[in-house]
């Protein structure tokens, strides 16, 4: 491998760094940056990108695993799913609903309560690396540790959760899993209790990135604490918002596992999301051109969703 | 609540606000402590014990039953699971880091032709969800005759977006003296990656390698659909399936669930600062 001038002019930071001499035998490599590149391109062309085009050449297929030949459908597969009068269509908006609700229901919780929780930690107190490792652990666990714990601590007649609210004078036993409301609840409540520690970790380094003179300032001018939150730590936290808004709808539009642990999108797919949805069509009826367009819709329509959030943001920016 | 919006470099608010901060904070840390204790309690508990009220949080009876139980079913091989998931979650973390880091650093660093598009090609993936190459990633795997096996977790979700970009901004912001001085020694662009940028990336490093291990050892879907084999399973796929196996067997369920948490908090209370700083550092880069 042969060593050529070092940087890249763009890239480079510092003015006045210092030119290595070409005449030091020095000669450009010009297969260097691909083989650095080989090994991530490899993964990244098999994996990330013939996919992203293979899957779409699914979708124009009648692609089921156990047809022998796998006829040209055109965009069949994708009309379908606006055909009313389409079983397949029926559940897939039901799915696509049942994941709506859940994004409707979780990301207010999960962008507001993990706020409140970074700027109570964001306070001088003894212990606060403790409380924040705490209220972080559930995170560090995975879905199906959590389905399988809150499975037993929501069951209706043998639960913990019930048990107590009946201490609390609540007898009748509340159907957590089995029954609406109970159940959007259960799932909203445990995907919060479970994943506020990562949003408030980076509420917490947003918060520590605002310069403290804004709020000496804010004090000098009499504001309110409400204000100061308005005026000072909003605005400060602005491209921190923006991430955390959009990671958490895109969380909450995956939902996969919780609905398949802990309710099994019972009652009647109630809550069978559209993750859970595409899954069964795809991998367990193995329909797979069908599933593969319900999948390139729906990431459509988040990709649609993320940029409009982000516009939003841009559109504050001037406030 | 007025006292939580403050902005921390306040002088103290007197004793009855810092009573009422700790209140707070113990009760929520109850909250997100508790289930996991009754877990581990629920798993050293007899069959009757697990479901007795009022409910014992410490066990009245030690048993290890729960755990025997599984121990000697053969279609609920934990500890095999527990040795798949670290196999996959190691390999899986490796490959990340050598490929983003190697991919990375020409990008930061080296003038290439294809260089903005293969940069903008990265960065747009960044923006895709995943499922969308749940479908033909699955008949890619199949084809590569990889499916019921290790590589079918440990390859296809290497090619990290995430952790190129992350890692390019970081190189980028290495001083270029520090990469000149290795170039008058002599030193090729491969010695100077490997014994001059990669120590001075360890924190970045340590970051993308923590996200990494937590994504694959916590993978539920992909795993759940690509493994059959009991003996293959990780331990994610392989508890999802002693929610039918053990119905109301609450010992077994939760042994099992304490299996796959335990060596995973002990891992997070001994690198918590770092975990967390990961977190952080990747919200603000993001």
């Amino acid at each position: 491998m042969a060593t050529e001038t070092l940087v890249d002019r763009r890239s480079r930071r510092a003015p006045g760094t210092v030119e290595v001499p070409r005449g030091a035998g020095v000669r450009p490599g010009r297969f260097t940056p691909y083989l650095f590149l080989a090994p991530f391109l490899l993964v990244f062309g098999v994996f990330v990108l013939a996919p992203a085009v293979y899957g779409l050449w699914i979708s124009l297929h009648n692609w089921d695993f156990f047809l022998p030949t796998r006829p040209w459908v055109g965009l069949t597969n994708y009309l379908n799913l606006f055909d009313s009068d389409n079983l397949l269509a029926e559940q897939f908006w039901e799915s696509m609903l049942a994941t709506g609700k859940f994004v409707l229901f979780s990301v207010p919780l999960l962008v507001v309560l993990p706020l409140g929780l970074a700027m109570l930690l964001n306070r001088n107190f003894r212990g606060r690396t403790a409380f924040r490792a705490i209220y972080f652990a559930p995170y560090v666990l995975g879905v199906s540790v959590i389905g399988l714990l809150w499975q037993f601590l929501l069951s209706s007649n043998v639960g913990l959760v019930n048990y107590y609210l009946s201490k609390v004078g609540l007898d009748e036993a509340i159907p957590w899993l089995t029954a609406l409301p109970w159940v959007w609840i259960s799932l909203v409540g445990v995907t919060v209790w479970w994943t506020m520690g990562f949003n408030s970790v980076v509420y917490l380094a947003g918060l520590q990135g605002i310069d403290t003179a804004l709020y000496d300032a804010a004090k000098v001018d009499g504001a309110s604490r409400w204000r100061e939150f308005v005026h000072v730590t909003l605005p400060g936290l602005r491209p921190v918002l923006l991430f955390v808004v959009t990671m958490t709808i895109l969380a909450s539009a995956n939902m996969f596992g919780q609905s398949y642990l802990l309710t099994a999108g019972n009652p009647s797919n109630e809550t069978r999301t559209a993750i859970m949805f595409i899954a069964q069509v795809g991998l367990e009826q193995f329909r797979i051109g069908s599933a593969a367009a319900m999948s390139y819709l729906l990431a459509l329509l988040l990709i649609v969703i993320s940029a409009a959030n982000f516009v939003f943001f841009r559109s504050k920016e001037g406030d | 609540m007025a006292t939580i919006v403050t902005a921390g470099r306040r002088p103290g608010q007197g004793v009855a606000a810092n009573l009422l901060l700790y209140a707070l904070l113990l009760i929520l840390s109850v909250i997100f402590i508790a289930p996991l204790l009754w877990m581990l309690s629920t798993s050293f508990k007899t069959t009757e014990g697990a479901t007795a009220l009022p409910p014992q949080w410490i066990p009245e009876e030690f048993s290890a039953e729960g755990y025997t139980s599984l121990f000697a079913d053969a279609q609920a091989p934990v500890l095999r699971w527990l040795f798949n998931s670290v196999v996959v979650a190691v390999a899986h973390t490796v490959l990340v880091l050598v490929t983003a880091a190697a991919a990375a650093y020409p990008l930061a660093r080296m003038r290439f032709r294809g260089k903005n598009t293969i940069f903008a090609l990265i960065v747009a993936t960044l923006f895709v969800p995943g499922f969308v190459f749940l479908m033909p990633n699955y008949l890619i795997v199949e084809s590569l005759g990889w499916l019921d096996s290790k590589w079918a977790l440990i390859v296809p979700g290497a090619a990290s977006a995430f952790g190129v970009f992350f890692l390019r901004q970081f190189f980028v912001s290495i001083p270029v003296e520090l990469e000149e001085a290795g170039l008058i020694d002599g030193a090729n662009r491969f010695q100077i990656f490997v014994r001059i940028v990669l120590p001075l990336a360890k924190a970045p490093l340590a970051t993308l390698a923590i996200l990494s291990l937590l994504g694959s050892w916590n993978d539920f879907l992909w795993p759940l659909y690509v493994l059959f084999n009991p003996e293959n399973l990780t331990l994610p796929a392989g508890l999802a399936t002693l929610k039918g196996a053990y119905a109301t067997d609450y010992p077994a369920i939760m042994a099992g669930a304490a299996l796959a948490s335990v060596p995973v908090l002990i891992a997070f209370a001994l690198v918590q600062r770092y975990v967390i700083a990961g977190v952080a550092r990747s919200g603000l880069k993001g």
